[in-house]
This record gives structure tokens, sequence and C-alpha cells, in this order.
């Protein structure tokens, strides 16, 4: 043995003061990496939580300026001494980028003028006889820019006022206004003397229309028919006059629809009166409001619905509605205020389906009329607003007040389209004959209506979840329970790892076998399908019933635990016999058509691609899932309830009623959350056999359109940061909430449950 | 089990003591059972039947009303149909019998019939023979044709005929395509990758000539005039490059264009058909039964190492299957990190209570939120934020077109790496949890510091259950495909994202992937009928792979639990 030697602190040698020294040094170092490790952990540990909680809080940033309203602030004020000797507006317009405005007074003059300092840029007067006064004016459409000017000869004028832009050799860009006569300097007669109180004008391919009311209340309409020569290519104009019968008001305004088929004339006085130009003849009459008089009326984008606004602070929107077996009536959609101010002003947007109104007590206001929302309400100033435009793109709005001041603001208002009450509620959409829910985000036309409810997508989503559902939850706890308690531990071991395989299985190949093969050989055997779910119970039941019947000591060939091996010849010939079955008795029973015999005697559409399709592919995605919790619930139930139950002479079959199910069920439960939430987010199988239309009908041989396919159908086709794209994220956002929470609920049933069996 | 079950039971004792119900559920775990089964069985046969040379028939088709035709063509399925759905899709018909047997023909020559599957009745085809010339052509365009071969020709003359020698028409066909197909590859070889080489030097030279013009502040003029007359140079150099190149490919088109050959149709018409546009000539009713293993097994190998032909319908999967790995191991390597050290960090530094309780359940249930939601996450925050912002950084110079601003290899690589993160996590935190806690205090009670003690005896202990988890986490990846829509699958990616270009890995390219893959032929292809079989081809191949994932990690758990019984003891 070696003799230690225990050095004392006073008789250190030097080289034993260095070991101790270094080992001190080796000591710090191995502590310094401890520490470092830690902090690297802990932060990389922090990080990646912190990433997780991004995805929640990103999907928030997305969708959070679709609930923001709008603002705005003056970016400059002028007097209109500015422009020079100006007479009363008629109208004010800004051209696309913000640059230059248009101010039309009384006389015809107009004048351009930069939006930023009031300064004039070129004022042009329009080309109206020494003696004749302006006694009407009308938009064509705010996107066109023409403007018809009813004169108080009985003419009228009309032009067009444009913006070219020029680069210059820097690369600056100058913006030159102009106005264009697209009809010809020429005042166009409308066959009167009389002067103009009311005009409107249509231009569209086939010509153009313009009617005007005269003085003595008489409405009288022409039209420029375009005609384009076939072969040579060239137009010529054929001038008619239309007849147009006598209404029993005074006309203050005049509406052309954009189809010139409608013509609504709108007395001060609140009274209306619809005339179909077709047929020329009055199609529906009424009043827009029970007391007060109508101060303004302009058609909405689309020239389909109008806005009408009245010295009572009422403000409400109308259109043409068809309700089946009756003519087409103007009907009142939708209230946006009736706060009692009268409603001086009105002003539409150009390329959406907003406007802004401006009442007595100089408050400006923004809505938007599908979601009916109001997105601002500010005070103007002091003196009321004369005049009142937005710009083309809804970013800037000018106003003149009647102290003589001309205002510019901007204006950010991204998404105005979507409030609660539009993505959730019936809304009453334009064409159509009542609210519904739709989902339509797009169309080929730029004045077309978005309609963004998530209503169809929802029901969409828990229809096939539901579906899926009901096809998975029966047959995977019913699995659950036999493997996990009555079958053999040999047979358990193999069977459980393979229906946990199909939890691995992509989910695009059971969407395509879904859609490719399942929906064919469904549509053909519809009837096996049905024989399948009729017959199988009756004859596993019979099956049960006769293996009681035969001697034990045949039935001791196949040990306890081992019965879903003696059924399998039996399903597969039950299910054999149920398609074999099929054709003949569709022939016998629904003239060789189910489908179409469904469509006849109840009037049951059938697509190939529906919710029966779903549910069974994505029942079969859902069923491991459920299944693996489920058995583990069931499985982990302590064995000494069971043998207590079963000691005390319960049969199997009661102990596991009477004792494991109560005992399992939060398992079961929670297994069934988790299976549904995986479900409602699925999105391969749904996108493939779901056949993708937003429709809500309960009809399993309907398709749908669920939130997840919704997202993939969609998001490649919208604009970055646009109102779409943002309500995608919503729809994304929903899914995220919805499967959290379920997911939650179920893992905190789970974790509970845990502990309880570990009291037991 | 019971005593009451050994022997007769009257009906209601039976059913008192349950045993309907649990005959219920044994046939539900059956039904489940066989639906697996099934399923993969129907993979396996649809998925492998394809590559087999099937017989090819000559029927001749009497449609009622109509002349009868010659059809040569191979059977695809067979159904039956009532007459009454027949009738009310407007065919006339007299057959009587209530059920008609329907057979679906793969014609082939789309270029002749405007259609190459159809539905004909079985009743109505008659003298049906399996001619042993019957030839089958995969052509490069219009899928395949069915035909009888008649001539061979060179520069417009025939160098062989089957009027004087069949035996020998068929082996100058077989030597003219061998060298046709070579000349083919040197073809392809010269376009894609010298051309393609050239094309992205010149277009790395153009970015960084712009580059030059964005930072033309910070450098003086002769510097700038030095740089410009070098890219200037290099480019000409290029081009002259190119211009060799081009006359080259010219000069092996026309090699290519000289040989044809002359087939005829079942119903009679004489078509030429140059051999350049040929990939395989066979005669299925000719081959034996080696002939026609040793054609399956080419198929085969084609099938996974070959490039798609007409939109995706035809060849092979190569570049998704590429696409798919490469994406795999990206994402991989940027999730086993940081998924080990949450997993270590969880369990090992943090402070165990109710935080980290709810941590854990939140990271949980985030393996149940749906793909699609990462995807939305990943397009909008990895996309249009990071990238967008990488691209003002440093990519500069190919704006307005993005670099990294669009989706790509990588961020669908960072997508699915958060998708799987709580896999990893899990399965790290599993392991972790299942090390014994004597073994950490032996480590710390000989000195060990916490570190040494983590990287030293648990963390080793621990590997098995991280490959479980990593496996897992590529095996659920593989599969995904709704996010990958959103953040940079594409159904035909002009190149591989891994190619012998600087920086050789592309990783802002986007890509193609097998489960994508399915969905785009199987669903959006033009010509569902015939690219149907290759759908079920790599439908099984994903299967394969993800079944094999998953195996190897159910193994390595089992392993990783005969490790610690061991330990236990």
């Amino acid at each position: 043995m070696k003799e230690i030697t225990m050095s004392s602190p006073s008789a250190a040698s030097p080289a034993e003061i260095t070991r101790l020294l270094s080992n001190g040094r080796r000591h710090w170092i191995r502590k310094v990496k401890d520490r470092l490790a830690a902090i690297t952990i802990t932060a990389g540990g922090m990080s990646v939580l912190f990433a997780i909680l991004l995805i929640f809080f990103y999907l928030f940033y997305e969708i959070l300026p679709l609930f923001r309203s709008a603002s705005a602030e003056q970016v400059a004020s002028y007097p209109i001494t500015k422009l020079g000797d100006v007479g009363a507006p008629l109208l004010l317009a800004v051209e696309e980028q913000n640059e230059i405005a248009m101010r039309l007074d009384d006389s015809g003059k107009m004048v351009f003028f930069h939006t930023g300092s009031g300064e004039p840029i070129q004022t042009v007067a329009a080309p109206i006889p020494a003696d004749v006064k302006i006694s009407s004016f009308a938009l064509e459409s705010e996107q066109s820019q023409i403007i018809a000017l009813g004169l108080s000869n009985g003419s009228a004028l009309l032009l067009r006022h444009d913006y070219t832009a020029h680069y210059g050799d820097n690369g600056a860009r100058e913006i030159v206004p102009s106005v264009v006569y697209p009809y010809g300097e020429q005042a166009l007669s409308l066959d009167t003397p009389e002067a103009l109180l009311a005009i409107a004008a249509r231009s569209s391919d086939a010509g153009l229309l313009v009617i005007g009311a005269t003085e003595g209340g008489k409405l009288v309409a022409r039209k420029w028919e375009k005609h384009e020569d076939f072969l040579s290519g060239d137009t010529t104009t054929e001038e008619v006059t239309l007849h147009v019968p006598d209404v029993d008001i005074r006309p203050a305004h005049l509406l052309i629809s954009p189809d010139q088929k409608w013509l609504y004339a709108l007395a001060a006085d609140g009274n209306y009166r619809v005339i179909d130009l077709l047929a020329s003849n009055v199609v529906d009459s009424g009043r827009f409001f029970a007391s007060g008089e109508l101060t303004d009326a302009r058609f909405l984008l689309g020239g389909i619905s109008i806005m009408v606004a009245s010295d009572h602070g009422e403000l409400s929107q109308w259109f043409m509605v068809r309700k089946p077996d009756s003519a087409p009536q103007l009907t009142r959609i939708r209230s946006f205020s009736d706060s009692g101010t009268a409603v001086t002003q009105l002003a539409v947007e150009h390329r959406r389906k907003g406007f802004v109104t401006v009442d007595a007590k100089h408050q400006l206001q923004i809505y938007y009329a599908t979601s009916q929302r109001r997105m601002l309400s500010v005070p103007t100033g002091e003196a009321p607003v004369r005049s009142l435009a937005f710009s083309p793109r809804a970013n800037g709005l000018i106003y003149e007040d009647g102290s003589g001041e001309l205002h510019f603001w901007s204006v950010a208002n991204d998404h105005p389209e979507v409030s609660w009450s539009a993505l959730w509620d019936k809304v009453w959409y334009e064409n159509y004959p009542q609210p519904d829910y739709v989902w339509q985000s797009s169309s080929s036309n730029s004045d077309f209506e978005a309609k963004y409810s998530l209503m169809p997508l929802a029901f969409g989503t828990l229809k096939a979840a539901l579906y899926a559902m009901a096809v998975a939850a029966p047959l995977s706890i019913c699995g659950a329970l036999f493997t996990a308690y009555f079958m053999s531990p040999v047979l358990r071991r193999k069977i459980k790892p393979l229906i946990e395989l199909m939890a691995a299985l992509p989910t695009v190949i059971l969407g395509f076998l879904a859609g490719l093969w399942l929906a064919p050989v469904v549509e053909h055997n519809l009837p096996g399908i049905f024989f399948v779910l009729i017959f199988m119970p009756i004859s596993v039941l019979l099956f049960a019933l006769l293996w009681n019947q035969i001697p034990f000591a045949w039935r001791k060939w196949i040990p306890e635990g081992w019965q879903p091996l003696v059924l399998v010849p039996l399903v597969l010939l039950v299910t054999y016999a149920c398609f074999a079955l099929s054709a003949p008795v569709e022939h016998a029973l629904f003239g060789g058509d189910l489908r179409s015999w469904m469509r006849r005697e109840w009037d049951l559409d059938y697509s190939q691609r529906n919710a029966l399709i779903v549910g069974i592919a994505m029942g079969f995605a859902v069923i491991p899932n459920i299944f693996s919790i489920a058995e583990d619930a069931i499985f982990s139930v302590p064995k000494h309830l069971s043998y207590g139950s079963l000691a005390l002479g319960a049969t199997p079959w009661q102990t596991l009623v009477g004792v494991v199910l109560p005992t399992a069920s939060p398992g079961i439960f929670s297994a069934l959350m988790i299976g549904l939430g995986r479900a409602v987010g699925e999105t391969m199988i749904v996108l493939m056999a779901a056949g993708n239309t937003p429709i809500m009908d309960a009809n399993i041989f309907e398709g749908m359109r669920t939130l997840s396919a919704n997202i993939a159908v969609e998001i490649g086709e919208t604009a970055v940061n646009s109102t779409h794209y943002r309500v995608l994220f919503l729809a994304a956002f929903v899914l995220f909430l919805f499967t959290f929470v379920l997911n939650t609920v179920a893992e905190a049933i789970r974790q509970r449950l845990r502990r309880r069996y570990s009291v037991i | 089990m019971a005593l009451a079950q050994q022997s007769r039971l009257s009906l209601r004792e039976w059913v008192k003591s349950g045993e309907p119900f649990i005959w219920f559920n044994a046939a539900a775990v059956t039904i489940s059972t066989i639906a697996v089964v099934g399923l993969l069985l129907l993979l396996a046969t649809r998925g492998l039947g394809h590559f087999w040379p099937g017989t090819v028939y000559q029927f001749k088709y009497s449609q009622q009303g109509v002349e009868p035709q010659h059809l040569l063509a191979e059977l695809v399925e067979s159904e039956s149909v009532a007459i009454e759905q027949l009738q009310a899709s407007g065919m006339q018909i007299d057959i009587k019998t209530p059920f008609v047997r329907r057979d679906l023909l793969k014609l082939g020559n789309r270029d002749l019939l405007g259609h190459d599957f159809s539905w004909v009745l079985h009743p109505w085809l008659s003298d049906t023979q399996q001619p042993v010339d019957a030839m089958v052509l995969e052509r490069r365009e219009w899928g395949n044709f069915y035909g009888y071969l008649r001539q061979i020709k060179q520069n417009g003359a025939v160098i062989a005929d089957s009027k004087t020698d069949d035996g020998t028409v068929w082996q100058t066909l077989q030597k003219q395509l061998e060298s046709a197909s070579k000349l083919h590859d040197a073809i392809a070889t010269i376009e894609k990758k010298e051309i393609g080489t050239i094309n992205y030097k010149l277009d790395q030279l153009r970015l960084d000539a712009r580059k030059l013009e964005l930072n033309k502040a910070s450098l003086t003029d002769t510097q700038i005039a030095v740089k410009q007359e070098r890219f200037e140079s290099e480019r000409m150099g290029l081009q002259e490059k190119y211009k060799g190149l081009q006359s080259n490919l010219e000069n092996l088109y026309q090699q290519a264009g000289r040989d044809s050959l002359v087939a005829e149709t079942a119903d009679g018409r004489s078509v030429e058909i140059p051999l350049a546009k040929i990939v395989h000539a066979y005669r299925p009713n000719a081959m034996n039964v080696f002939q026609k293993i040793h054609f399956y097994f080419a198929k085969l190998w084609e099938f996974l190492t070959a490039e798609p032909r007409e939109a995706n319908t035809e060849g092979g999967i190569f570049p998704a299957i590429f696409g798919t790995v490469a994406m795999v191991m990206i994402m991989s390597i940027i999730v086993t990190p940081f998924g080990v050290i949450a997993a270590v960090y969880l369990r090992e530094y943090a402070k165990q209570g109710l935080v980290t309780r709810i941590v854990r359940i939140a990271v949980n249930n985030l393996a149940g939120v749906p793909s699609i939601v990462y995807g939305m996450f990943g397009l909008g925050f990895f996309v249009y934020f990071l990238g967008a912002n990488i691209d003002h950084a440093f990519f500069a110079a190919a704006l307005p077109a993005p670099t990294f601003g669009t989706p790509g290899l990588l961020w669908a690589s960072l997508t699915l790496a958060l998708l799987t993160l709580p896999v990893v996590i899990v399965a790290t935190e599993e392991g972790l949890s299942r090390i014994p806690r004597s073994l950490r205090e032996g480590s710390l009670a000989l000195g060990a510091t916490k570190a040494e003690t983590l990287w030293r005896v648990v963390l080793p202990m621990a590997s098995p259950a991280m490959m479980t988890g990593l496996i897992l986490a590529v095996a659920r990846a593989a599969g995904e495909v709704a996010p990958l829509m959103l953040v940079g699958v594409v159904k035909l990616a002009p190149a591989l994202p891994v190619d012998g270009n600087f920086p050789f890995v592309h990783l802002d390219r986007k890509f193609m992937h097998l489960g994508f893959h399915i969905y785009d032929v199987g669903f959006q292809s033009p010509n569902v009928e015939a690219a149907r079989p290759l759908v079920y081809a790599t439908a099984l191949l994903l299967v394969i792979i993800i079944a094999l994932l998953n195996f190897s990690a159910v193994a390595l758990r089992n392993h990783l639990r005969e490790k610690y019984r061991a330990l236990e003891m």
C-alpha cells in the first residue's frame, strides 16, 4: 500500500502550487463551460418556445388590420380664390396619383390644380354657347370620369377629364390633365327646347343613352347606338329617340343602370319611379322615406345599388330585387344612419362599394355598404361642406366648404369589406333575392362585390369533420375496446402497430384514392354501400349467435381474444356479396340508376365527390389517432379494478361497461376531441375528395369546401396584404384556435386521468 | 375467461352476457385491419402492375350504326354496367340483357385519334387476336403508339422493309433506336447542363453588373471601368462558348432527324415517325416471361431515375424524389438541434412548475394544429417578411425579381421544421425522462458539472430517443403536402436545387415533391386516365419510404427500451 502524504500548506513545493493553481484554472474553465452551456440551452430553449408563440402572434398580426377602423388626416387646405375667378362648385375630382384635382363650377369652367398646394395648372371652359346655362349635371360613372351637363336649351354636353403621365429625361413623372369630348364638342340635342332639370347618361359598348327631365316634368331620352361593321371594323352611330313613359313626379335625380335597362327617377320629396327602358313602362313606384326630403342619391360601384340620403338623417341602400314569381322591385337593403341629422353630401368610392357622407353638423363619415360598417366619423370644421369627392384609390378625399376653403385629406381605409356580420351573418348581396351566406372571393369583373362569409366554409368544415367522425368514432372506439380489453396479447402486439401505421400514411394518398378510386366505385355501387351498412351488423350478429350454438369442442379451436381473425372471412364475404348484389338490386328497384331515382323521388342531388367519400376517407385518416389514444386509456385502467369486478361475478362485458369504461371515459373523450381536431384541420383529403364548392347543404351526397381547403385553393390567387389575403389568414387563425382549444382540453383531461390512475 | 361462456347460452343469457357486443367490437377491429391491409394491397397492385408490358389485342369493333373499326389496344379494366345507364347517356343499344360488360381500352395514338383511352362494349368486340408483330412505341410526345412496323428510313430512303424480311426490320429498328437515344442524351446534356451553366453564369454577370451600378458611389471611376471591362470580356467569352455549343447542337439535331420509321395502324393508316421521338419500341406479344421481367425492371428503374415527360404523366419522378429528400434533409438539419435544445431546456434547466407544464401542453398541442396553418405562417412570415427583407439587404441587385422573397426550398424546409418541432421535442423529452435519476446523480457526485453530465451521460443515453423523434419528424415531413403548396413546391421545377454551379445548393429554388406530384398529376393533369398508373406508383413509393422510416423508429424505440431495462436492474 502506498503511503499517502498529506502536504501541509506551509510545506508546499512550487510544483505542488502550480498543480493546484492549474487545477483551479481548470476548475474555473469547467465552471465557465457549465455556465455557458446553461445560458446557451436556456437561450435556445426560450427561442424555440418564442418561435412557437410567434405563430400565434403573427397570425393575429396579419388579421388585426381587418378590424381596424379607417383614419383620415388633412394634408392641405387653401382658399378657392387661388384657382382664380370661379363660381359655385358642381363637382370635385382627383386623379389616380392624388397629385392633381379638378373643380367644375356652375359656369362650366374646369380648373385643374395641385392637390397639395392649390396651384392652378390649367383652366378649361366647357364649350357652352353664351346665352345657355348649365341647368343640371351628372356623372356617367366614377370610373369613366365622363360628366354630362344638362343645358338650359335642352341639350346635353358630355366631357371627360383625363390624365396622362409623361416621363422626363431624369425619370421624373409629370401628369398632364386634359379635357376630352368623347361625343364631340357640340352639345347633343335631346329634341326639346326646355331646360333639363335633371340628367343621366350611360355609355356602353352598345352606345350612349342620355335621359333628361325637362322643366315641364317630361322625360326625354335619346340614344346614340353604335354599330360595328363586322367586315371592315368601322363603327357607325345611329341616333334614336327612345320613348319614355311619363311619370307622376318631378324627377330631381335620374339614374340609369349600366345595362341601360332601368331608369330610376327620384323626386326631391323622396318618391321614386322605376322605369323599364326596354319595355318602356313603369315597373315600380314608392317612397324612400316616411318623411323628409331626398338630399342626394348615387349609384354605388357597379350601378346596381343606389344610396339615398335624406334631410332627416336617413341613409339607406336600395337595389332591384327579383323575388320568384313577381316583378322586380326596388327594395331597401340596409340602413346606415338614422341620427336625425340631415345628410348633406354623399360621394362614392370608385373601386369598392364604399361611400362617404357629411351631415348638417359637419361630421364626415366613411361607410362600407356590404359590411354595413361605419369606418370613420370625424368633424370637418365649422363651415358646411358644399362638394365632396373620393380619389380613385379611395386613399384621398377632397371637399370644399362654405367658407370657400378647399381641403385635401389622405385616407387610410384598407379593409372595409370585412366586419363581424359580413363574416358570420347573412348578408344581402347585390343581385341576390334575399340575404344569404355566400363565399365568393373573386370574379372576373372589377365592380364585383366580394362575398366573404365564412359560414359556408365553417359549415363545410364541420360537415366534413362530422361525417368523418361518424365513420371513425364507432370503428375506432369499438376497436380500441376490443384490442385493449379482450384481444389476446399476441394479436394485440401485431394489430396495434398496424393500425397506428395508418396515422403515418400521407393524407395526400388517402385523398388521391378517395377522389380517383373510391368516388367512382361508390358512384357505381351506391346500393352496395348501403347494403354494407345494413347487412354488416346483422351478419356479425347472426354469426355470433351461430357461434354460440356450435359445440364448445369446436369453438375452443379459436382461443379467446382471436375473434377478429374468425371474422375476416365473414367481413370479406359480406362486403363482396353486398357489392355483387348492388347492380341487380339497382336494376330491379331503381330502374338501373339509384342516383337519378333519388333525384326524381327525393330531390336529392348527387355529386361524385361528396360528403360520403370525404367521411370514409377522412374517417380512415382519423381512426388511428382515436384508436391509439382510446386504446391507451382503456389499457392503462388498473387491472385490479377489473379483477375485482370479475371476482364478484360480473361477466367480462359487464366489467367493461360498469368498471373499465367509466374509468377510461375521459380518455376516450379526449381521443375523440383529438380526432375531431385532426378532421377539422385536414386539408389534402377534402381538397381532393370534396369537390370544393362552397355550398351550405347537409345532404350527404353533396360536396363542400372547408376552411383549410379554401386556403389551399385561393392563397395562390390573392394579392399580398389585400383583404382577401387577410381573410384567408383569418380562416387559418380560426382553424388554429379551434384545434388548439380542442387539443388543450383533450390534453388537460388526459393529464387529470393519468393522475387519477396513479391514485387508484 | 368467464365460466358462463363455456356452455351454450339461452338467447336471453347470451344477450345479457354481452357476447354480441364483444363480437361487434371484434368486427370493428377486423374492418379497420382489413381496410389498412386492403389499402396497401390496392396501392401495391395498381402501382407495381403499371410497368408490366401488357398484351396487345387486335379487335374488330362493330358499334351499332357505325362502320366496324379495327382496334389495336391494351385492355386496362372491365366493368359491368346497367343498360339503362348507357341508354340514359344517349347510346343506341339493342342488347337485351340487363347488364353489359364494358372494357376500357388503351388505344394510344393520341395524335391520330384525339383520345388515347376509350370505353367499348364487350359484346361488340369480335375477332380478338394477339398479333405477334404488334408494336408499341413509347414516344416523347403524344403518348404511346400502337401499330405494325413496316419500313425504316434513313434520309428518306428505305433501308429495311417488313415485306422483304420482318426479322431484320425489327433488329434494324433496335439498332437505330440505340444510336438515336444516344444522340438524344447528347443533346439533353448540352441543352441542360452546358447551356444551363452558361445561362447561369450570364445571369450572375448581369447581377454583378447591376450590383456595381448600385455601389457606384463607393468606387472610383477607374475601378468601375476596370470591372465593367472584365464583365464585358467574360460575357463575350460566354457568348462565344454558347455559339459553339449552338452549332454543335444543330449538328446533332440534324443527325437525330435523319432516321424514321413507317408504321401501319390497326385501321390501315400509314404513319411516319422520326426515331428521335421514340423512347422505347417493343413487341409485348412476342416477349417471353424473362424478357418481360427484364423489361419490367428496366421500366421501374426508369421510373425512379428519369425526368418526367408530357406534363408529368409519363417518364420518371427523379426530380420529385430528389426534391423530397433535399427538403427533408435540410429540415432535419434545422429541426434536430433546436428540438433537442428545447427539450433539454424544458426537462433539465427550466424550473418545473405550472409554466413549464403549460408550455409542455402547448408544445404537445402544436402537433395537432393543422398543417395548412403552418403553411400560412411560412408564407406570410418567412417568405413575405423574412424573405423580402433578406432580398433588400443582400440581393438588391436582382430586385424587383425576388430571390428569397418568393417560395423556395429554404422556406419549405423551415416551415416543415417548425411543423415537426413538437415531434422532436416530445420524443427527446420522453427519452430524457426515462434516464434513471441515479445515473445523473452518480455523475454529479463524481464531481462532473451539470454540462458535463449532460454531454457525457444524459445526451448519449437519450440519443436513440432523439433519433426516434427525428425519424418520426422526417416521416411526417415527407408525407406533408398542404403547407408545401404554399411555400415552395411546384409541379415542374426547371432545375434541381443542387447542381454544379456555385454555390451548388440553391436554397432559393423551387422544387418538386412526391406528395405534391401525386396531387398535381392526379388532379390537375389534363390526361388523368393516362397519368393514373404513375400516380399509384408514386403513392406506393411514398408509402414505402414512410413505412420504412416508421418501422425504423419503432425498432429504435424498442432497442432503447431494452437498453434501459438493463440499466434499471
